[in-house]
């Protein structure tokens, strides 16, 4: 918009400003745990009128140990895991290194409930070409923690689902089988 | 649904500076994305650090993924006095930072950041940051520490809000 880029241009003048626009990215839905937990966070009938999708988040999970853990991300209510596939290039804080799995499991990286009780996980999780249904579909993620000792965890992954149906259901649940922790949060986004 | 993903502030800077600030930012989103690409005015020289609520006490770490073209590694640092965002002296002109920062508005939880960092010159990187505070982000400062940001280094802020 021309008003949009001359604002712009008068912000840059004076080296700092504010401008609104309009956005092809929308936001769907919100998903916040509440002081009971929960084991499955689920987005439901997401309409196929995007191109993409995003999830971000803030989570923490429930075992007892300080360090990171994995997180299940499945389409659609298919929970088999061999029908996903991920990869995943990661760094401890003292290695880097690299995995596979036969399942979603490193879909995202979160942190367990003995860590530091305001400390909370964070996830950017992009799903490519969600509603095409002659494709398979692709997640990639940034995700991690910093708990401000030695248990430290980023993570860049890639997901496969070999399926070629739209996603219309979005299920994401820690592997270690316990609950998402109250403040945990994840919201939808839909690109168009 | 509601658009969302929303320009808040830009900065061009036309001199050169080591500090660039994001004041008065409004708890209207749920997170904020900041958009860095930096020309250093004396490459190799200059880190970038952000500081929130002009926070300078050492309450800041961080856990990184590195790869320089023929290794890649992992580290972590806590104490800091500044979430750095790229553990090396800024070398690429412009090295490019794609901070998101979650959350940022609530008072309940510490604040994670999650960024990617692009030295075309010397390193592709992750990290993220860890800020021991639990109060909402009002201000944020860009510092570049050893090294000034020359002109044409630009930061952009965006917000995000969710339904």
């Amino acid at each position: 918009m021309w008003w949009a880029r001359l604002l712009n241009s008068i912000a840059a003048l004076y080296g700092t400003g504010a401008v609104a626009s309009t956005t092809a990215y929308e936001s769907i839905a919100t998903v916040t745990v509440g002081s009971g937990g929960s084991s499955t966070i689920t987005f439901s009938s997401i309409p196929n009128t995007y191109t993409h999708l995003q999830i971000r988040g803030i989570h923490r999970a429930g075992s007892s140990g300080t360090g990171a853990t994995d997180v299940y991300l499945y389409y659609n209510g298919d929970t088999t895991n061999t029908h996903y596939y991920a990869h995943q290039l990661y760094g401890t804080g003292s290695s880097a290194g690299a995995g596979s799995a036969n399942s979603p499991v490193n879909a995202m990286a979160t942190v367990n409930n003995g860590a530091t009780g305001s400390v909370f996980a964070a996830c950017v999780v992009d799903i490519l070409d969600f509603a095409n249904n002659n494709k398979y579909k692709t997640l990639r993620t940034l995700s991690g923690v910093d708990t401000n000792n030695t248990n430290g965890f980023i993570e860049l992954t890639s997901t496969l689902w070999s399926n070629t149906a739209a996603i219309t259901d979005i299920s994401i649940t820690p592997a270690n089988g316990t609950n998402w922790q109250q403040f945990s949060q994840f919201s939808l986004y839909g690109v168009k | 649904m509601a658009s969302t993903y929303t320009p808040i502030a830009t900065s061009t800077l036309s001199s050169a500076s080591n500090l660039v600030t994001f004041n008065s930012i409004s708890g209207t989103y749920t997170d904020l994305i900041l958009i860095s690409s930096v020309k250093p005015t004396t490459s190799g020289s200059g880190y970038i650090n952000l500081q929130f609520n002009s926070d300078t006490s050492a309450s800041y770490s961080r856990t990184y993924l590195n790869g320089n073209g023929s290794t890649a590694s992992s580290g972590r640092n806590t104490g800091e006095t500044g979430a750095y965002i790229y553990g090396n002296a800024i070398v690429a002109s412009p090295s490019t930072f794609i901070t998101q920062i979650q959350n940022y508005s609530n008072t309940t939880t510490y604040k994670t950041l999650l960024t990617r960092t692009n030295d075309t010159s010397n390193i592709v990187a992750a990290f993220v940051n860890l800020w021991r505070a639990t109060s909402a982000i009002t201000r944020i400062d860009i510092n570049c520490v050893a090294d000034t940001f020359a002109s044409g280094s630009t930061f952009t802020l965006y917000g995000i809000k969710a339904a």
